[in-house]
Parts: structure tokens; C-alpha cells; sequence
């Protein structure tokens, strides 16, 4: 547990930062089965911070009960100054959280532009339609496509461009890079070094490891739905050992 | 050849009512998961609410083309508000069986002030009398019931298929977890989908109240032949169930010229054939 703490000590360097996110003693039920057993970190603005884990440890519980989308949860979860621990997932969106699931979530009912279109704009300042296909040039040649019936790549790539429409400034990818291809999963840790210079704040769940590394600030590590240790990017040298251990790689 | 032409108008217009009331059972099934068995008896409510409008209020067939449907979807949004909310998640078979209840409770009350027989409903004076149309005489109220019936399903179609609000609710039938994640209020959509198609069945309701007199059971008897329309067509899609209501109005009537003894069964035989072969209906999608 002193470990733990300093290992948030030095996580956050910079006292002066503002967290966006704290969660505490997070605990959350699927049913009947209890998934997460008290996690703890907090991510500050402008930083990018990435949950690892092994499958199955709650990285993915942990976003979807921040976005409020796991009901049965206790602790606290505070967005800003407010506290949303029991906020249904509508209004948390509304306060500026956007999520992005691993599954990616395109519908396939709606074609490329209604994908696009579908989450309301939450406040002033999001990507225009021109920005984003700025960002992603494909997309706009597929504006009339079922949005299914794209490439993997490219469904990821709505799935990320559809929340930046919404003006949320907190922005979770869950495994943003799984099954893609390499050239894919480079032009997508583009976008997020972009976003991140432009002040998004982002939450990353990643298996990819090495992705990782080329756009987070700071990591924790989930195991057995608790944080069991975290560090900053420029200590990750120093842990490279526990976190092979960690992950098992 | 009279006949024929007569049967086939009768066939249109009962199609007419299959298919506003199936459109509405698609839309329901889509967003709430729950086969909606109180469709007939709010039909009924449709053309008893006409009803009450001319004979208390003196509020006649064109106000109560558009009160009628509001006041019995407010009536379906409260339903959906106090007691079908809480089947979400569930197994079809609560819903089916709650809906069916309800049903049965509405057409009881409506029974037991109105016995079973028919009350009068006068076609409204600018839709009466006919036209020749050289091949046979056409009631203009039963040609004004087609049309615009056609009009109201295309115009659904439309909201569903190609507005921002339709996209919304496409989303919403296939993922409502994730639309709600977006800041849309799902259970708010939920409530106003069960509402639009209730009031689909109430509009439904107040078109046949001059052509089949207002009966506590009108929606009773119908609704078995919405529920084989919804089998054939199968629930996936929206122009499915306009279109297969309209077509097996028309079979039914054609049958009705050819081969009365069966007009009563040529549904049904059709939902068995379609069963064996097809099990998700012609349009139907499969669900997991």
C-alpha cells in the first residue's frame, strides 16, 4: 500500500495539476459477480493516462463505470467538481465525457454519416465535419457506406471521430488498436498525439504495450479488478521489469 | 368483374389497418422488445375516443384524426411509464403476458358499459357518396382510408429511415446501452416510441370507426390477423410491414372473390408456409 502511494506521489509530479477524474475505492458488480475490488487512480487535464492489465483484470469495467453504463457501483467517482458516482450515463455524457468501446459500437442500421452524426453535441468547441475529415480522409469517401461495412480501420477511426464531434473535452478509448493493422495503429497514435497537444484529456485502455508508450504520460496497472501500481512514462525504463511481470510478456 | 374490384377494395382496406397496426407492433418490438398485445384493444380506444368526441363533445372525424391518436398514445406513454418499464431485460414472455392482460382489462371496461354490439359512426358529410370510376363504383371514404393510410406509413417510414430523430431510434433498437452513453435520453426515447406506435393503432382505430361501427371487441378480432401479418412480414424492418400488410389485405380479398371458404384461413396458411420456410419472416432478421 506505501508502495502504492508513492507510486502516485510520483505519478503526479507537477503538484499544480487539476485532476479531471478521481476515482476512489471503485467497486463494481456484473450481476451477481464482483468485478472490481477498490480501484484507485485520477488522470489530471491535458494528460494521457493508460490502464494496462491482463484480460480479464477490470480495465474495461473501470471505463464503462465511469461512463455510468455499470449500474451496480460503489466509491467515488468525481468528474471535475462533481460527484458521479450514481449519475446515469446520459447525463454523464452530457457533462463531457465521451467513450469509445472496444467493440466500437457502429451501428450497423445507420450508414457512415448518421454514425458520425449520432452523439449530440454536449458543448461548444468540438471537431467540425472538416477538421475531422482532416483527420481521417477516409471517411468522407465512405459518407454514404452502411457503417458496418467498412474496414476494420476505418470503423475504429468513426468510432474515435464521432466523439470528437461532441465537444467533450475527456475522451476513454477502450483498446483503440486492437486487430488493426500497423499503418492503422500509427495514424491512430497520430490522432491521440494530436488531440493530446490540442488539450484533450484521454483515458486509454490498451493490451498494446507498446502503443502505449508512444502517447501516455502515465500508466497504472490493473490486476484482479484493483490498481495495483502505477508510474509515470519517464520512469517506465525503471519498472520494465515488474511490468513484464505485471503482463505476463 | 364488379365483384372482384369490390373485393379487392375491401382487401386494401382491411390491408389498410394491417399495416398501421403491424407498422406500430414493428416499431414497438424493435425498441421495447415486448410483442405488444394491448394493440388491439388501444385500436379499439382509438375509435371509441372518435366516438366520445362526436357524441359528448361534439367534436367531429377531422379534429379527432389527430386528438384521438394523442390522447390514446398519452394513455400507451403512461402505460410504458408505470408498467412496461420495469419488463426491460426480461423475457419476452412477461411483456406478451402483461400486455395481454391489460388488453383483456380495457376491453372488459369497454364491455361493461357498451355491451358488444356496434355503436353508429357517420362518415364525415365531405367524404360521402362515391364516384364512378367506369370499372366499379368507388366509396369515397373507403378510397380516402387507402390513401391516406399509405400516406401515414410512407410518412413513418420516412421518419424512421431517413431523419436525424429516426437515426436516433435505429441506434437505439440495436444498442441502447451505448446510445444512452452518448447523452441521449434512452428511456425518454423509449416512452415517446411506444407512445408513436400506439398512437399509429388509435389512428387506425378512428379510419375504420365508420366503415366497422365502434365494438369494445373490434380490436380483438383484428389483431389475430395483425399477429399472423407480423409473423409473414417479420419484425426486422418498417417497409417490410407496410408492404406485407398491404399485400396480404389484397390475397385476402382476391381469396374472398375466388374462393370464399377460405378467405378466413388464407392468412393464417400463408404465416405456416412462411414459418416452414422462412421462421424470421420474408424481412425478418435473425436475432441473437
Amino acid at each position: 500500500m506505501a508502495d502504492l502511494k508513492m507510486a502516485h506521489a510520483a505519478a503526479t509530479k507537477s503538484g499544480a495539476a487539476t485532476p479531471v477524474l478521481t476515482v476512489q475505492n471503485l467497486e463494481a458488480w456484473y450481476g451477481e459477480s464482483h468485478v472490481l475490488h477498490g480501484i484507485n487512480f485520477h488522470v489530471n487535464a491535458g494528460e494521457v493516462v493508460t490502464l494496462l492489465g491482463r484480460n480479464g483484470a477490470g480495465k474495461t469495467t473501470t471505463l464503462k463505470s465511469v461512463m455510468g453504463i455499470i449500474s451496480k457501483r460503489t466509491g467515488s467517482i468525481r468528474f471535475g467538481d462533481q460527484d458521479i458516482t450514481r449519475t446515469s450515463s446520459d447525463k454523464i455524457a452530457r457533462m463531457g465525457v465521451a467513450f469509445c468501446p472496444e467493440e466500437r459500437g457502429i451501428f450497423a442500421s445507420l450508414d457512415v454519416r448518421e454514425n458520425l452524426l449520432l452523439p449530440p453535441v454536449v458543448r461548444p468547441g468540438g471537431l467540425s465535419l472538416d477538421q475531422i475529415f482532416d483527420l481521417f480522409p477516409n471517411l468522407k469517401e465512405r459518407l454514404d457506406s452502411q457503417g458496418t461495412k467498412l474496414s476494420g480501420g476505418e470503423q475504429q477511426m468513426l468510432a474515435i471521430a464521432r466523439i470528437l464531434r461532441t465537444g467533450a473535452r475527456f475522451l476513454m478509448l477502450d483498446e483503440p488498436t486492437e486487430g488493426l493493422a500497423p499503418v492503422i495503429i500509427q495514424q491512430i497514435g497520430q490522432t491521440i498525439a494530436r488531440l493530446k497537444k490540442e488539450g484533450f484529456t484521454i483515458l486509454l485502455v490498451e493490451q498494446n504495450f507498446r502503443f502505449a508508450a508512444t502517447v501516455a504520460d502515465r500508466y497504472y496497472i490493473v490486476e484482479h479488478g484493483k490498481v495495483i501500481d502505477g508510474f509515470a512514462n519517464s520512469d517506465l525504463q525503471a519498472n520494465m521489469d515488474k511490468l513484464h511481470t505485471y503482463l505476463g510478456v | 368483374m364488379q365483384a372482384l374490384y369490390a373485393q379487392l377494395l375491401v382487401g386494401l382496406i382491411n390491408g389498410s389497418f394491417y399495416a398501421l397496426l403491424s407498422l406500430g407492433l414493428a416499431v414497438i418490438f424493435g425498441m421495447l422488445n415486448i410483442i405488444n398485445f394491448a394493440h388491439g384493444a388501444v385500436y379499439m380506444m382509438g375509435a371509441f375516443c372518435a366516438y366520445f368526441l362526436l357524441n359528448v363533445m361534439g367534436i367531429g372525424y377531422w379534429p379527432a384524426l389527430i386528438i384521438a391518436p394523442i390522447a390514446v398514445g398519452i394513455f400507451g406513454m403512461i402505460l410504458e411509464r408505470t408498467m412496461l418499464q420495469w419488463l426491460s431485460g426480461l423475457d419476452h414472455l412477461y411483456g406478451l403476458l402483461l400486455t395481454f392482460g391489460i388488453a383483456l382489462i380495457i376491453q372488459g371496461v369497454f364491455q361493461n358499459y357498451f355491451g358488444s354490439s356496434g355503436l353508429p359512426y357517420a362518415i364525415p358529410d365531405e367524404l360521402k357518396g362515391g364516384i364512378n370510376l367506369g370499372f366499379m363504383f368507388l366509396p369515397i371514404y373507403r378510397g380516402w382510408v387507402v390513401v391516406f393510410s399509405l400516406v401515414v406509413c410512407l410518412a413513418t417510414w420516412y421518419l424512421i429511415e431517413k431523419t436525424r430523430l429516426g437515426a436516433n431510434l435505429r441506434a437505439a433498437t440495436e444498442n441502447p446501452t451505448l446510445v444512452r452513453a452518448f447523452g441521449i435520453n434512452v428511456p425518454r426515447m423509449i416512452t415517446l416510441t411506444y407512445g408513436l406506435g400506439v398512437g399509429l393503432a388509435a389512428l387506425a382505430g378512428v379510419l375504420s370507426a365508420p366503415i366497422n361501427q365502434v365494438r369494445p371487441l373490434m380490436g380483438a378480432d383484428l389483431i389475430i390477423v395483425v399477429f399472423a401479418v407480423v409473423v409473414i412480414g417479420g419484425m426486422g424492418s418498417i417497409m417490410g410491414s407496410i408492404i406485407t400488410g398491404f399485400a396480404l389485405g389484397v390475397i385476402e380479398g382476391l381469396t374472398k372473390y375466388f374462393y370464399p371458404e377460405a378467405s378466413n384461413t388464407v392468412v393464417f396458411v400463408l404465416m405456416v408456409l412462411v414459418l416452414l420456410v422462412k421462421p424470421t419472416g420474408l424481412t425478418g432478421r435473425a436475432t441473437t
